[in-house]
């Protein structure tokens, strides 16, 4: 497995460790070594079915709500060093810190504004006053506010599919998340609301760490400042985004960047 | 071997012949299905339109058919319903949720979930003895409104709980993985999302289980309602401190299928005149709370749409 390393003059916000994911007897993930930088994108890219979502679960234990899946391995979080997926770590926590967006828009059946306070009830945020100022900042920071100022009460469902995705980011930007996952957020959407998200996604990284699945290269070409290359649960190839893209050293790499297969 | 567009033509006729005479089939047992269900009902209202008064609301069964009301059977039935709707609801809501939300999916509670389909399909009588042997029996409940509306609350809470788990099913899983990935604990996540957005399915499985309950008669009468009554029993509601009186939970009872049972049974034609406006009365109770299932389904759906 070859790794760049001039990621490690930045500071690494988190980092798997000999990571390998279980779906009962099915091995999913297999001995992923994998940094991620903070305050950057890291896109994982790769064929169907190669493990991108499951890798990316992992970062927020979304698979500890379903029986019989495994973990085995770390992930370790700066700058503390806890290890996210270890038995001793409360998936709650995790998900304080670390927020997802999924790949289908998927706001709560209630108004504008109850979706986006919804993570602060849950902390137990009372006080209009704290709620309403994180709600804007909120909107501001998924580039929705001045579409949704004036509605804020309306239902959420009455949006269009590229605004619900916006307004599903900044649900999971009310929270202050230390990374935010995103699971090919665009690929529900039209070519317009695709550029708009992604011009979020790079704005969003002079806050927080992105990780980001997407099914797309041009998408990862475009907002990512690296890239990993996954095949059937294993980690191919890793390295900033201009030499994964334009100088693989992994001849399986070439192959699916060019378009060869998957 | 192409066809002619002549084959073709005659081909698509015939398909078409088929088609009609299966919407004609259909449409005959609709029909048939309509007619009986209108005759009947017509039947019921014109025997017993002339028997519905003011005063067949407020008189208590009595020897002259004339003077016979339903005073005694209509406030049975509300009490024993309130009895049945306050055991069943919690209990089956709660249950349904448990099993959906919160049990492990092991060959256990497949077990328990078998069980419950096939109490939804136990005859009513067996719930009367079921009832008869623990509540009068066992915990001397007595012949009683309490021991009548549990034994329709058994009766109804598998309806009750299927319904739960059904209405919870609906609910998309990606709408769990939102409330949990923004660090809900479970029980946000059931009371904020789970309950409200299964509340409109709930409500309609509970007034369906109770539309079945207010028509039972096999186990109340197994449990010992009375057929003839000329009391009511002690109000609910007091005028002095603390308001609230339970008395009225061990108070014997009868309901309205058991008030028209026994009119029918007379050899009287009046009498089976006063059975059929019993049966009238009967019929809208349980038309208005299926028309309240279909209304709060229909507001419920409006609001939600995955
Ligand atoms: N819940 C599950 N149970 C069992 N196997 C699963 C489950 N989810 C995904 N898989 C399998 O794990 C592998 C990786 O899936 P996934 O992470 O969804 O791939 P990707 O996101 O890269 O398309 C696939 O072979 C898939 O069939
Ligand atoms: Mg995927």
């Amino acid at each position: 497995m070859s790794t760049k390393t001039k990621q490690f003059n930045e500071i690494i916000k988190a980092e798997a460790k000999n990571l390998n994911f279980y779906y009962g007897d099915f091995h999913a993930l297999k001995g992923l070594d994998f940094k991620v930088s903070e305050k950057k994108v890291t896109a994982l890219i790769g064929p169907s079915g190669c493990g991108k979502t499951t890798f990316l679960r992992c970062f927020n234990r979304m698979h500890d709500l379903y029986p019989n899946n495994r973990y085995e391995g770390e992930i370790l979080m700066y700058p503390d060093e806890i290890n996210i997926v270890g038995d001793n770590i409360d998936p709650i926590e995790v998900r304080m810190r670390i927020s997802m967006v999924f790949q289908k828009p998927n706001p709560f059946p209630k108004t504008i504004y109850e979706n986006v306070a919804y993570g602060l009830r849950v902390r137990g945020i009372r006080g209009k006053d704290i709620i309403d100022e994180r709600v804007e900042k909120s909107l501001r920071g998924a580039a929705l506010w001045d579409e949704v100022k004036d509605r804020l009460h309306e239902h959420a469902f009455n949006m269009s599919g590229g605004q619900q995705q916006r307004l599903c980011i900044a649900r999971a930007l009310a929270t202050d998340p230390e990374i935010l996952l995103f699971d090919e957020p665009t690929s529900a959407l039209d070519p317009i609301a695709t550029s708009k998200v992604e011009e979020l996604i790079v704005e969003l990284k002079k806050v927080l760490t992105i990780l980001i699945v997407t099914h797309n290269m041009q998408q990862a070409a475009r907002i990512s400042d690296y890239t990993a290359f996954m095949y059937v649960g294993e980690l191919v190839e890793f390295g900033d985004t201009d030499t994964i893209f334009t100088a693989p050293t992994q001849k399986l790499t070439e192959e699916y960047i060019t378009g060869r297969f998957g | 071997m192409k066809e002619t567009l002549q084959e073709l033509k005659k081909k698509i006729a015939k398909r078409k012949f088929y088609n009609k005479i299966f919407a004609f089939i259909g449409f005959i047992s609709t029909t048939v299905g309509i007619i009986l269900l209108a005759v009947l009902f017509i039947d019921l209202a014109i025997d017993g339109a002339q028997r519905i008064s003011y005063k067949f609301f407020t008189s208590f069964p009595s020897r002259f058919p004339e003077e016979a009301g339903i005073l005694s059977a209509w406030v049975g039935t509300c009490l024993v319903m309130i009895v049945t709707a306050a055991a069943a609801v919690p209990l089956g809501v709660g249950a349904g949720i448990y099993l959906e939300e919160y049990a492990k999916k092991n060959w256990f509670t497949n077990l328990i979930e078998i069980n419950i389909n096939n109490l939804a399909g136990v005859p009513s009588i067996i719930y009367g003895l079921l009832a008869l042997g623990l509540f009068v029996y066992f915990f001397n409940f007595g012949e009683s409104v309490l021991t009548g509306g549990l034994a329709l609350a058994l009766l109804i809470l598998p309806i009750v709980i299927m319904a739960t788990r059904e209405a919870i099913r609906a609910i998309p899983n990606s709408m769990r993985e939102a409330a949990y990935a923004l660090g809900a604990t479970k029980w946000q996540t059931v009371k904020d999302h789970i309950i409200p957005y299964s509340i409109g399915g709930i409500l309609t499985g509970i007034i369906i289980g109770m539309s079945r309950a207010i028509g039972e008669t096999a186990p109340i009468i197994t449990v010992g309602a009375l057929t003839f009554i000329a009391f009511l029993p002690p109000s609910p509601i007091e005028p002095e401190f603390p308001f609230l009186n339970f008395k009225w939970l061990m108070a014997p009872f009868t309901v309205m299928p058991i008030q028209m049972f026994n009119w029918v049974s007379r050899p009287q034609q009046a009498f089976h005149l006063n059975a059929a406006a019993a049966g009238i009365v009967l019929l809208v109770m349980t038309l208005l709370m299926n028309a309240l299932a279909i209304y709060i389904r229909y507001k419920f759906r409006k609001k939600i749409k995955w």
